[in-house]
């Protein structure tokens, strides 16, 4: 079933075009990534959704009564705002206590209901926040580059978090992510955007495209592959490490080359 | 109904009403960051009084006007390129001069400046409590009724566009709260000091809460004991009946801002 789609959707921030001629559709169950550039309109494309930001042309339809889930990039809470995080789980729709306990559970942290909202650390925010999206069941989840700050086990670990909760859940995921390898690894289908729609298709296609290797240069498929053979072991213990070792040298290399092999192509 | 022939008791009662509707309200100042927004909103509220008074209707129709104008311009600017605190500091001051030079230029009208710069609580009567109480109970049942969505407003916009509403709207039941407060409020501490009436009841509930609700109710408990014991105060000293209160309230933020200090830690 279709949950939400896009057609021939432009975006413009003030007079700077930020998305032109998008066309894109979400099916239940479904886990999508959006990858691109710095400034390629990725939140863009996300705050359209939630209806935050709304089209200059084209047209975006949401199915009736969507619900949706929405895990922000970052969340500043005013220390000066007493808020815990059972509190916060409610904003802005109560559930009950089972549901609440079931949501922090889902994410990882069963034992933050009592604690401050900001005192938690940066994993804790994220994994609170997702929590809060799932809360409800949405049959929409976005995540809006939700393992900054996170460091590359955790956000391989918030990654594996978010297939189980499709799993349970069946619901549509949405993400946008600078993490190429880790981020592909779990996607059905990744979509490539710089101000347009460049690529899309399953992660091995779009990582092959010669679109997608003009704005992140070769590297990445080398690394893509690794991740997905170590994705593939990631319950074989023993080796387990090695492997995330031996793919993260490999990956921060040519992640460095990649930005300036596209800072050389910008500027 | 002898009771209220008694200005004292009309008194404590419309000091009362305004902390009442000034706590929740004020919580919202705090978090948000508002503080000079309600300064400027408030001092706008003198250019009121005199263009009523100039054209003979209630002065507090026409301190409700200009409040209403002054936030909503204040809303409308925000956010487009004008640095927040020098803009608000230029219309928080700049109003209250106009306002002050538009009451000297009223011919044939003697008003007591003072009592709108400062209150004059002891003056309340019977219309006076009836206008204060609706004011108050207007503003409470729009706090109360927003409340959710006024805290997912607060601490992100994305959050409110996710949950299916325009975090707008609810800046603009803040700001039309924050002129009713204003215009029931001139009566009661003056204008110049209706943002202490906002913010320091709230700031001294702040280390004494752990929930936003409960700061809210704090704050109107210390609201309502500084007008009570800033009556008392001022008739035993004989000093101006507005300023009073408004120390008092100062010496109970002094009081749980200390006990913050010796617990070490927010609770």
């Amino acid at each position: 079933m279709t949950l939400l789609q896009m057609q021939g959707m432009s975006v413009r921030h003030g007079q700077d075009p930020a998305l032109s001629d998008v066309n894109f559709s979400i099916e239940t169950g479904e886990i999508v990534t959006i990858v691109g550039p710095n400034g390629s309109g990725k939140s863009t494309m996300l705050k359209t959704m939630i209806g935050a930001v709304r089209p200059s042309s084209g047209r975006i339809d949401r199915q009736k009564g969507l619900r949706i889930g929405y895990v922000p990039q970052k969340l500043h809470i005013d220390p000066t705002l007493p808020l815990n995080v059972d509190r916060f789980l409610s904003l802005p729709n109560p559930a009950s206590r089972a549901k609440r306990d079931a949501a922090l559970l889902r994410a990882g942290v069963p034992d933050l209901a009592m604690r401050q909202m900001s005192g938690l650390s940066g994993g804790q925010l994220q994994r609170v926040l997702l929590a809060r999206a799932i809360l409800h069941e949405p049959q929409l989840l976005l995540l809006d580059e939700a393992t900054q700050g996170l460091d590359q086990r955790g956000s391989a670990e918030f990654y594996r978090r978010i297939e189980e909760v499709r799993r349970d859940l069946g619901c549509a995921v949405v993400m946008v992510s600078h993490e190429l390898h880790v981020v592909m690894s779990a996607s059905d289908r990744v979509i490539c955007l710089n101000g347009h729609v460049c690529c899309e298709g399953r992660p091995e296609v779009v990582a092959s495209a010669p679109e997608y290797r003009a704005l992140f240069g070769s590297g990445t498929g080398g690394a893509l592959a690794l991740y997905r053979h170590e994705h593939d072991h990631a319950h074989d213990s023993d080796h387990h490490h090695d492997h995330q070792h031996g793919s993260d040298c490999i990956h921060d290399h040519g992640i460095g080359q990649d930005h300036n092999h596209k800072h050389g192509v910008a500027e | 109904m002898s009771l209220l022939d008694d200005f004292l008791v009309r008194a404590v009662l419309a000091g009362i009403g305004v902390a009442l509707a000034a706590a929740p309200l004020g919580c919202f100042v705090v978090w948000r960051r508002m503080a000079y927004f309600g300064d400027a909103t408030a001092h706008a509220s003198i250019l009121g009084v005199a263009l009523a008074l100039a054209f003979s209707v209630s002065p507090l129709i026409g301190a409700l006007v200009v409040a209403l104008v002054m936030a909503s311009c204040v809303t409308a600017l925000s956010g487009r390129g004008f640095a927040v605190d020098t803009m608000l500091g230029v219309l928080a001051h700049s109003s209250l001069a106009f306002g002050l030079v538009a009451v000297s230029l009223l011919d044939g009208v003697r008003i007591d400046l003072m009592s709108y710069l400062f209150g004059d609580i002891l003056a309340v009567g019977r219309d006076d409590l009836l206008v204060i109480w609706g004011g108050a109970a207007a503003v409470i049942g729009l706090m109360v009724w927003r409340w959710q969505a006024l805290l997912t407003a607060t601490l992100s916009d994305e959050l409110a566009w996710a949950a299916g509403f325009n975090p707008k709207r609810e800046q603009m039941v803040l700001t039309l709260a924050l002129a009713l407060v204003v215009a029931v409020a001139i009566k009661v501490v003056g204008v110049l000091l209706i943002a202490a009436m906002l913010i320091i009841p709230a700031a001294a509930a702040r280390p004494l809460s752990h929930t936003p609700e409960r700061m809210a109710a704090i704050a109107a408990l210390v609201g309502a004991g500084a007008v009570i014991g800033g009556m008392q105060l001022a008739l035993t000293l004989d000093s101006p009946t507005g300023p009073t209160i408004v120390c008092c309230a100062a010496l109970l933020f002094a009081a749980s801002a200390g006990l913050a200090l010796v617990r070490g830690r927010d609770s």
